[in-house]
């Protein structure tokens, strides 16, 4: 262990002497804790919407020559999306062309009588119109799911509130009341009356009417029955299919907790795999690889001193990260003991795992290279959720994101920072298994370099 | 000893002894198993067949290539191995060998920015740390300019004189008449010649007579392709 102490302290002179390294090391993961942090606490919460309402004021949906209450849809739509009222359609499409909106959702001047003719013999198609400005995928997949979302949520309103005077009518029939109509009131006896009324009128009727009268006042018993029952069922229309969300699995920390884990996690990965990498490559380009390992340092030696390089200045950076976010977020600090022992574990698979890479060539900037093209797509993958692809892709993704520490370190840096979630003893024992792996990998790689 | 690289055979049955204080110069074309046979002996690789045994400790072993750290000054690096050896006194050898080597003045400048002739001399500083009485030095004037090969010549003899035995390679066959004791002929992994530059010349005149009145470089050329190399 002695070399070790002393090889230690060589790789953080070396370190010291390339500033550029060294200000990466400490600027990459603050630049990311500050872009993260922003990301995760000034983004805005709901999208914003140009609105245009070009629907005269005061114009109420009337079904059956009945006005209906306002359903409030634009409160409705402006409580899920971030609403920019504007005056004319050409303020709408320059909002959405400057980026201001992500679209414009424009109510035109027709659109309540068009739903009024609904109920009429020839009904019109109530039409709403949504500027988009699609210049990427992305961007054109979000706001469509955003804008079926916002019309389906319209939609809904909408439908609940006929739904819900379809059913008080149903209601003045079966039980009777006032209505009002033409400016005036009516009244309404309804079916209950009706059958009450002809029960007990029914005694004083010559006696060959009373089988006639029985059946209307059988009729009216049933209809006020069978209406009753197809009260909730009008209400049902509106919404055929309700949604009882369950959670049965994959229970996870809240978003910003896992942007800070994902966040965090890269920093560790990237600073870890290619420090090791690159100082392994470092001891054999130097050509001293040979020098040291000719009884000075046992091979298992000098993969330790890689190792405990990447895991010291791992935890430094990852803390350094940590402690940076909590200006955004704040996290629980009474967890710090659960924090150092998923960056340590993680840290020292990570670091095992750039060893057997920096194992695999002889020049620093092939291993850097290679390091880089490993974890980028590795990190990518392991972000990719289930259900995003096919079942038998995501199988394969799992198997092959089960092979590298990143995906592991994810879970036990979430597991560390907030306890919702699966607990941290399955990702630390996975990581576990990974460091003995890639350090059998590393030893044996090594190997055919220590002969000249 | 004997070693295979696949179905290469890179040494074919090399023996020889070294004497203390002897300065043995290992030559041979590129390919002739000098720096095979050098790693050998330097512990680093292992002979398929054979052995090497040394009577008096440890084998110092300064590499081809200079094996040090370019961003660490030339004291850090001297300072680095002395510690990884386990001396006593790490600082002690480490400004006694800058003292022998001459690289006092120099010790404080980062290893890459020193001429190519400085950087070998720090590694061979290194080699010299532990004070073994063997030192094998593989092709050690490789890229220095005449000044400085006299001045690492000077060194070198100076360690043979104090009873270091130094085994160097070269494929400068001047280099080796003028410094070694004795020479050790290798070619296509196969030793031709074991003995002094007086035997080495006499060997060349009987085998190649139609060169032995040219320069001795040509004359060995001449001696190689006679027999069959």
């Amino acid at each position: 262990m002695r070399g070790v102490r002393w090889l230690l302290l060589k790789d953080l002179q070396i370190l010291r002497r390339s500033p550029l390294q060294a200000v990466l090391l400490v600027a990459y993961p603050i630049l990311i804790a500050v872009l993260v942090g922003f990301a995760i606490s000034r983004g805005p919460e709901k999208p914003r919407v140009a609105f245009l309402n070009e629907v005269p004021a005061g114009t109420r949906i009337n079904v059956g020559g009945a006005e209906l209450p306002q359903a409030n849809v634009k409160g409705r739509i402006c409580k899920r999306v971030e609403c920019v009222f504007v005056s004319d359609r050409a303020a709408a499409e320059d909002k959405v062309k400057s980026g201001d909106a992500l679209a414009a959702l424009v109510l035109p001047e027709d659109l309540v009588s068009k739903i009024n003719s609904l109920s009429t013999l020839s009904p019109g198609v109530p039409e709403v119109e949504v500027l988009v400005n699609e210049e990427n995928a992305v961007k054109a997949e979000l706001v469509d799911d955003r804008i079926t979302s916002l019309l389906a949520q319209a939609n809904l309103a909408i439908a609940r509130r006929i739904g819900s005077e379809g059913g008080r009518y149903l209601g003045l029939i079966v039980n009777g009341g006032n209505f009002k109509a033409l400016g005036g009131k009516i009244h309404i006896l309804g079916l209950a009356a009706s059958s009450r009324i002809l029960e007990a009128v029914a005694p004083a009727l010559p006696k060959e009417l009373q089988p006639a009268l029985q059946e209307v006042t059988k009729f009216a018993t049933e209809a006020r029955d069978n209406l009753d029952v197809a009260k909730p069922l009008i209400a049902r229309l509106a919404q055929p299919i309700a949604v009882d969300k369950v959670v049965v699995g994959g229970e996870s920390p809240p978003l910003e907790i896992f942007a800070i884990a994902v966040a965090a996690t890269l920093t560790l990965a990237f600073v870890v795999v290619l420090l090791v990498a690159g100082s392994l490559a470092l001891e054999r380009e130097e050509n001293a690889f040979p020098r040291l390992t000719r009884g000075l340092v046992t091979t298992a030696g000098l993969l330790a001193e890689k190792v405990l390089l990447g895991v010291a200045v791992g935890l430094v950076v990852t803390l350094l990260m940590l402690f940076g976010m909590q200006i955004f977020v704040p996290l629980e600090l009474g967890r710090i003991g659960l924090w150092l022992a998923a960056i340590l574990v993680s840290a020292a698979a990570l670091g095992a795992a750039g060893a057997a890479l920096g194992a695999a060539a002889r020049e620093v900037r092939a291993v850097s290279l290679l390091a880089f093209m490993v974890t980028l797509p590795v990190a990518f993958l392991s972000l990719v959720p289930s259900g995003a692809v096919s079942p038998g892709v995501f199988d394969a993704i799992r198997y092959f994101t089960a092979l590298f520490p990143f995906k592991p370190a994810l879970q036990a840096l979430s597991a560390a920072l907030d306890e919702a979630g699966p607990g941290i003893g399955g990702p630390l024992l996975h990581l576990a298994i990974l460091f003995a792996a890639y350090a059998a990998i590393a030893r044996l790689a090594l190997r055919r370099f220590s002969a000249v | 000893m004997v070693k295979r690289f696949g179905d290469r055979e890179a040494l074919r049955g090399v023996s020889f002894e070294a004497a203390p204080g002897e300065q043995v110069a290992v030559i041979g074309p590129n390919g002739a198993g000098k720096t095979t046979l050098l790693s050998i002996l330097a512990g680093i690789s292992r002979p398929d067949q054979g052995e090497v045994s040394s009577t008096n400790g440890e084998v110092g072993w300064v590499p081809q290539q200079a094996a040090l750290y370019r961003r660490l000054t030339v004291e850090e690096n001297l300072l680095l191995f002395a510690r990884l050896e386990g001396h006593e006194d790490p600082r002690g050898s480490t400004a006694e060998m800058l003292e022998l080597t001459g690289l006092r003045e120099r010790r404080g400048e980062i290893a890459a920015r020193l001429s190519g002739g400085n950087q070998q001399r720090v590694n061979i500083a290194i080699g010299l740390l532990s004070r073994p009485p063997v030192l094998l030095l593989d092709e050690p004037s490789v890229g220095l300019d005449p000044r400085q090969r006299a001045r690492l010549w000077e060194f070198v003899s100076g360690l043979a004189g104090r009873g270091t035995t130094v085994i160097f390679s070269t494929h400068d066959i001047q280099e080796a008449e003028r410094y070694g004791d004795r020479l050790l002929v290798l070619a296509d992994g196969e030793a031709l010649f074991d003995g002094s530059p007086e035997a080495l010349r006499e060997a060349v005149r009987t085998e190649a007579p139609e060169a032995a009145d040219r320069d001795f470089e040509t004359a060995f050329v001449a001696y190689l392709q006679h027999r069959g190399h």
